[in-house]
């Protein structure tokens, strides 16, 4: 399992052509407080840099990108109670969506952990 | 990943902020002890100030179960004194001063020519003039209209060396009570009541109001002492530090507008669900800025009304949000957000007032989907204010 960053802040976690979807631990703590989470719908298309999903927290709504294209197969219904999973678990448990890749030619652009964690510290 | 809230992600190096060029954020009395404290700064209405220390949800909730400690020393201080103050203040704002006893809080509003809300405040009267606290962005803007319809005689005052704390929750009494001494025991203070006390030996206004809906106390003390006197609260053990995030949810819960959002220079007292901020023998007698336009108003009725809704489900909707009854459009959100206290969205909109009536079922538009709202009665969370006459 391969783990890429975006600049927008999402992970995304690679096993062959399969890939699982969050954000990250600088995300959360910059949102703060997450009280509910609009997940894609099982099965549909994404490309890459669209609006996926939508976190909420206290403060603000923002706009999850999915990383890659690809299609979700499944979203995190435990986030449906426990939304807080984000906050307590971002690179865990508080998992968006799976989905299957359409072109993992297009995870080439994407941060490793060591590149993601230097552009973190610039900010 | 975008974060919306851009206010809420400044990032801020100490180094280069000078109070004296006014291109960026100013710096308060506290700064450093918000910063010490693990506040998270932002940019709010020109100054550098804490959003969150631990996280908005912990601090409201903390706040109305305990006691919350605010730094507000963006908000403006202003004195009022002079020969014939009284009289011109009242041509100026809709308040009785003849019913405000020396000590006495109440709210106002500051009105342009058409009826509009510049600003909101709290008027005191002190033994020898008014003390006004005013919104920390719109400050400037209000010295300026004072100054311009206030006579030469009447003298206005920025009081900028005195720095402004609220200590809210239900415990806030308990907290604050063994800190001070003065003529009265802080027990003589009933809700929208001040005086003159000694915190920590300091000279300090204190008065029972505040912007949470709990009881609590607004604490006016000199700048230079800002940092021991909040040493000294905070070291209560019934206190902590509570950042804008937690204000601002509140608030809301509590019904309590907040201007620039709730309430603005379009949008007069009677839409706002401020009436109440006009004092009775103004609505008949007028004489104020704006009179002509806003007494209309009172006696026909405004066309639209601030009410509260609230949200089903767990998706807040939003400053901006499109209220719809049907399929049609009726109103806009001016406050939302996810209550922490009662675990779900609410809102403040604005709709027709024909719809301004509990249990009008409504929708609002948030990204396309449509959430199923009511209107319901302000404040969301009852009131806890420590009034007169009451146990």
């Amino acid at each position: 399992m391969t783990r890429y960053f975006t600049k927008d802040h999402e992970w995304i976690a690679v096993e062959g052509d399969e890939a699982t979807v969050g954000i990250t631990d600088y995300a959360q703590s910059q949102l703060g407080d997450i009280t509910f989470v609009e997940l894609p719908a099982e099965g549909s298309e994404v490309g890459k840099g669209d609006s996926a999903s939508v976190v909420d927290s206290v403060k603000a709504a923002s706009d999850v990108y999915a990383p890659v294209s690809g299609k979700v197969t499944v979203a995190n219904a435990a986030l449906e109670d426990q939304p807080e999973l984000v906050n307590t678990d971002p690179e865990g448990e508080g998992w968006l969506w799976k989905m299957a890749l359409a072109d993992t030619a297009e995870l080439e652009g994407l941060m490793d952990e060591a590149a993601y964690q230097a552009y973190v510290a610039e900010l | 990943m975008i974060f919306v809230s851009d206010t809420y992600n400044n990032p801020a190096d100490i180094d280069d902020i000078d109070p004296d060029v006014p291109t960026g954020p100013l710096v308060l009395p506290l700064d450093q002890w918000h910063r010490a404290r693990g506040g998270r700064m932002v940019d709010f209405a020109g100054y550098w100030m804490p959003v969150q220390f631990e996280g908005i949800i912990a601090e409201h909730l903390w706040t109305r179960e305990s006691a919350g400690f605010f730094d507000v020393s963006h908000m403006g201080q202003l004195y009022v004194s002079g020969e014939g103050a009284e009289a011109a203040l009242e041509q100026v704002l809709p308040i009785d001063l003849s019913t405000l006893p020396v000590g006495g809080v109440r709210y106002s509003l500051l009105l342009n020519e058409e009826g509009g809300i510049l600003d909101d405040l709290m008027v005191t009267r002190w033994g020898t003039g008014f003390y006004l606290v005013v919104n920390g962005a719109t400050k400037w803007d209000d010295i300026g209209h004072l100054r311009e319809h206030l006579p030469d005689a009447v003298t206005l005052n920025h009081l900028e060396d005195n720095a402004l704390f609220a200590l809210q929750g239900p415990k806030a009494f308990e907290a604050l009570e063994p800190l001070v001494s003065g003529d009265h025991p802080l027990s003589a203070l009933t809700f929208m009541r001040g005086g003159q006390f000694k915190l920590g030996g300091i000279d300090a206004w204190i008065s029972r109001s505040g912007y949470t809906g709990e009881d609590g106390f607004e604490i006016a003390v000199p700048a230079e002492n800002a940092a021991e006197l909040a040493d000294l609260i905070c070291a209560q053990p019934q206190v902590k530090p509570i950042g804008l995030g937690a204000r601002d949810s509140l608030r809301l819960e509590a019904g309590l507008p907040l201007y620039g959002h709730d309430m603005t220079e379009t949008i007069d007292p009677v839409s706002a669900d401020l009436l109440f901020g006009i004092n009775k023998r103004r609505r008949t007698d007028g004489g104020f800025i704006g009179a002509d336009k806003v007494l209309p108003v009172i006696a026909a009725g405004a066309a639209t009304r601030r009410v509260g809704l609230a949200i089903e489900g767990r998706m807040a909707a939003r400053e901006g949000a499109k209220v719809l009854s049907g399929e049609n459009e009726v109103g806009i959100v001016t406050s939302g957000g996810f209550s922490p206290s009662l675990e779900r969205p609410i809102a403040m909109a604005y709709v027709p007032a024909e719809l301004a009536v509990s249990g009008t079922q409504l929708s609002i538009d948030v990204r396309g989907r449509k959430l199923a709202a009511s209107v319901v009665p302000m404040p969301f969370v009852p009131h806890r204010y420590h009034r007169k006459g009451a146990a």
